[in-house]
């Protein structure tokens, strides 16, 4: 035990001093973690509280664009900034370049005409379905000039997608509006109530909106419960170069050689460094916990909750530090130099993270990569912290994800072991 | 009767991969409490023979034994009866001495006690007790080889091993390094010894074995070594037994 002690102490001291690697395993995931985490929420703000700037440029006169701009409004989600109407679409591209507003919208002169004749052409052909005459549907229809969506190139395509999803229904409640009204009109020879009009127009099915959860918890996950276990995970992982370098150091640097001569096993220092190494994991999972619990707040971003069953985080904050621990050994056994295992060791954690879903939801990745993903450890430990952080799951929810993790742990301990035998380091 | 410190019974050796043996049917004896020097031209075999015989290299053929001890049985025991001073520097450079022996000593079966007293011993004799608490990183070359040789004693060993112990270092550490090894020698350890700086040799040793080509071409005390093969030193001893040619296989 004495000797296990001796380099337990011996392992803590060089970590100590390697101050390089301690702002790696630290401090670089807390930065990504508050970086991200605040980036993630503004755009979460951005799409639930804040409003867009919209240019909107009207040319056409009539009812039906007055009205497209009301709905428009009521979406909620924009602040609208009218142009005048005879502003070329050069002069809006141009405000959009200084950044005035990242979209704009310009309706065509005829746009109402078109769409009263349309809506007209529409009520027509429903009358005669009805059995009922009617000369409307005889009229010349032109097809709707389309409406011009201006965006800014670095708007992304996921945000472009929806913001031209609330600009269609918009349009689509005007133009529902429009055959309404000449559906009234053809059968009673006025004009459509404005009582009507808002009851039948207003009175939409309302989405209520409920995140699944496996302890009957409704809170709405935020860009916090997201990103802590993801980079939490991440940093874990960042080990690789603390520890894979150090392992590599001993081979190089002749200590190596002199422990192979004294009366131990070289697996008691295995043992030392997974044991020091895994309890630097668990600080840090405890460091950009308690980040995200007390700092986040303070700093205007959503507080992480923990899970209800703590026994559960910290089982998985275990196994997801063993495993990034004999992660790293692995490298530091196959390494030959120093630069071989902290180059190798981040760019394959960059690599995992990526395939693991921790850059890219798994969810949005391609089929192709559905078999790859299961080989990421990165993404057994992000699906088991959150079946804790994001469903309220307990342990036996998750032990679907822990059992693969410690699956891939112990083939790695073993890879690692064929490699100190085959290089006759022990 | 007392078993030699070393027996070597027809050692073979081949690395793997190599064509030919590096030693072939190779038998050695090193009695207790000698000063023994392996000399050689460069790639004689020197190292892989000091690497054989602290079980660094495992072989196939032939025996050694520390005091009666096969060295490829219950490694535990035998790794207690030696010490091992390499001549690269094989410790961690971000501790100090005092961790570092603490450390080491440790791993060579002593109780924390008897590493404290010994530290203390040792840094006072190797003159390090000033930087004790120092990181290794910042010492001398010469400070440094201090350190590797208080390591490979820390446990007292029966017979130490030195790989080069003074190589790169200045006169006056060589002196304290020449006359501490003496002093231990004195107290019962059996040295051996591999070095290219044969005054330093004809100074420290008393028996030398001379290899060449994995081969033993010479074995006895110096003196009668040279009275032998008529020479004045051992610089010519090793010119004349060698030859004058550079040799190196591994270029």
């Amino acid at each position: 035990m004495y000797k296990l002690r001796a380099t337990i102490l011996k392992d803590l001291l060089i970590l100590t001093r390697d101050k390089v690697g301690l702002l790696c395993m630290f401090a670089m995931p807390i930065i990504l973690a508050i970086v991200i985490t605040a980036l993630q929420n503004s755009t979460f703000e951005l799409v639930n509280d804040n409003k867009v700037p919209l240019l909107l440029c009207n040319k056409d006169a009539g009812d039906a664009s007055r009205q497209l701009v009301k709905a428009i409004e009521k979406v909620g989600i924009f602040n609208l900034k009218q142009v005048v109407a005879n502003q070329t679409e050069q002069q809006i591209s141009d405000r959009m370049h200084a950044k005035d507003a990242l979209i704009a919208i310009i309706i065509p002169a005829k746009f109402s005409s078109q769409l009263n004749l349309k809506a007209k052409n529409v009520s027509g052909k429903a009358l005669n379905e009805f059995g009922m005459d009617a000369d409307t549907v005889h009229l010349p229809v032109d097809p709707i000039e389309s409406i011009t969506l201006l965006y800014h190139p670095v708007l992304q395509e996921n945000f472009r997608q929806s913001i031209k999803g609330a600009l269609r229904s918009a349009l689509q409640l005007v133009e529902t509006k429009e055959v309404l009204k000449n559906l009234y009109f053809s059968l009673n020879e006025k004009a459509l109530p404005e009582s009507l009009e808002n009851d039948i127009l207003n009175n939409q099915v309302k989405i209520n909106e409920i995140p699944i959860s496996r302890d009957g918890s409704r809170k709405i996950p935020n860009a916090t419960q997201h990103n802590i276990p993801a980079w939490t995970i991440f940093a874990m992982f960042f080990v690789v170069i603390s520890l894979g370098s150090s392992v590599v150091k001993e081979k190089l640097n002749g200590s190596f050689t002199r422990l192979k001569t004294l009366p131990t096993n070289y697996f008691l220092s295995l043992l030392s460094k997974q044991i020091t190494y895994l309890v630097v994991t668990l600080a840090q999972a405890a460091v950009i916990f308690a980040i995200g619990i007390w700092l986040f707040p303070l700093m205007g971003l959503p507080r992480l909750n923990l899970p209800s069953d703590m026994a559960g985080l910290l089982l998985v904050a275990l196994i997801c530090g063993w495993c990034a621990v004999s992660f790293a050994i692995c490298i530091g056994v196959f390494a030959q130099t120093q630069e071989q295992a902290n180059g190798v060791g981040a760019v394959s954690i960059v690599l995992l993270a990526a395939i693991g879903g921790l850059l890219v939801p798994s969810f949005a990745m391609p089929d192709s990569f559905r078999t790859i993903i299961k080989l990421s450890p990165l993404h057994w430990c992000l699906e088991a912290f959150y079946g804790l952080f994001l469903e309220g799951g307990k342990l036996k929810d998750i032990l679907i994800n822990i059992l693969p993790l410690f699956a891939i742990t112990v083939f790695l301990q073993l890879i690692a072991l064929v490699g100190l035998k085959r290089k006759n380091l022990i | 009767m007392i078993p030699n410190a070393i027996s070597i019974h027809n050692l073979s050796f081949r690395y793997p991969g190599s064509a030919t043996n590096c030693f072939h049917q190779l038998n050695l004896q090193v009695a207790v409490g000698e000063r023994f020097g392996i000399f050689g031209p460069n790639g004689a075999g020197k190292t892989t023979l000091m690497n054989c015989m602290t079980g660094l290299l495992p072989f196939k053929e032939g025996t050694i034994e520390l005091l009666g001890n096969p060295i490829n049985q219950n490694k535990n025991s035998i790794n207690r009866l030696f010490g091992f001073v390499p001549q690269d520097f094989s410790f961690y450079h971000e501790l100090s001495p005092v961790e570092n022996l603490a450390f080491f000593g440790a791993w060579s079966g002593m109780k924390k006690a008897a590493i404290k007293r010994r530290t203390e011993e040792l840094l006072e004799i190797l003159d390090l007790a000033d930087v004790k608490d120092k990181p290794v990183q910042k010492f001398s070359g010469g400070m440094k080889r201090k350190v590797n040789l208080a390591i490979g004693v820390i446990h007292n060993p029966s017979i130490l091993f030195l790989d080069e112990p003074t190589v790169g270092v200045d006169i006056q550490t060589r002196t304290a390094i020449i006359s501490y090894l003496k002093m231990l020698n004195s107290n019962g350890t059996t040295l051996v010894y591999t070095s290219h700086q044969l005054n330093e040799a004809e100074e420290l040793c008393d028996q030398i074995a001379l290899i060449n080509n994995g081969k033993i071409i010479a074995h006895n005390s110096i003196d009668l070594l040279l009275a032998e093969h008529d020479a004045r030193g051992l610089e010519s001893l090793f010119i004349s037994l060698t030859g004058k040619k550079y040799s190196d296989p591994d270029v």
